[in-house]
């Protein structure tokens, strides 16, 4: 159980300080970094809520796939060395302001709720599970995800092709 | 560690991407911190999923995970097709809509 505690407070630092990096550091291509950091360790969250697939999915199309193609973009549309790459910010105390109010209300409704205490164990191999109603109760949404992805597919190569 | 604990822990993370979003000023940096804001919701859906023993919250975040992926592959491809035409990923000077 003090393992449990032990492994969320750090990764519930981890999670803070590289977002926060990711928000505030100046160099873009480091904040990009940084994000594949907190996409890393919210992988490691779901390891702690038991649920090793979404951990594996997380890592291969967020921290594998996002990243990737933001790095892409970046040397893209700056030079990946150089100065341009450096990015500032505006209206950092309203934008602080705004932030800490939503924080304020959101941590305010959690704390009044009286929420699930008992901590019941899924069991049963999640993964199967999740295979089976994905072709059974949810097959029709799975098949919509997939014309959407396809959708998305041929936007990006449309809005990327060369010009004529 | 308890629901509320996941909660705080995803609140937090989404108002660190509210600010990110609120105050980049490169467009690239904007989606930056929308992944952020996206990524506290799953944290959310997962411990909700893991505390009411109910895997369709997980089957959601798999869904989430996948419309993401789409969005930051069309959101980039926006950007770059922007950077072509008006040659800045500034957000401030992406004005051609403003009548």
């Amino acid at each position: 159980m003090t393992g449990d505690v032990l492994a969320f407070w750090g990764l519930a630092l981890l999670l803070v300080g590289s977002a926060l990096a990711v928000v505030l550091s100046k160099n873009l291509f480091h904040a990009v970094l940084w994000l594949a950091l907190a996409l890393t360790g919210t992988a490691g969250v779901f390891l702690l809520l038991e649920a090793e697939f979404l951990a594996a999915i997380q890592l291969l199309l967020y921290a594998g796939g996002i990243v990737t193609i933001v790095v892409f973009a970046i040397v893209v549309t700056e030079r990946l060395v150089g100065e341009r790459i450096s990015q500032t910010s505006r209206r950092i105390a309203g934008g602080a302001v705004v932030a800490a109010a939503l924080l304020g209300l959101i941590v305010s409704a959690i704390v009044e709720r009286p929420l699930a205490p008992a901590e019941p164990s899924i069991g049963a191999d999640l993964t199967r599970t999740i295979g089976e109603l994905v072709q059974t109760r949810f097959v029709l949404p799975f098949e919509l995800l997939a014309v959407l992805m396809l959708a998305a597919l041929m936007g990006a190569v449309y809005f990327a092709r060369p010009d004529d | 560690m308890g629901l509320q604990a996941y909660l705080t822990l995803a609140a937090v993370i989404f108002c660190i991407g509210l600010f990110g979003v609120v105050t980049r000023r490169n467009t690239i940096g904007i989606l930056l911190g929308i992944e952020l804001m996206l990524n506290a919701v799953n944290i959310n859906l997962v411990a909700f999923a893991r505390f009411h023993a109910d895997v369709t919250g997980m089957i959601f975040t798999v869904f989430t995970i996948c419309i993401t992926v789409s969005e930051a592959a069309l959101g980039l491809a926006i950007v770059i097709l922007l950077f072509r035409i008006r040659r800045t990923v500034m957000a401030d000077h992406l004005d051609l809509l403003k009548g």
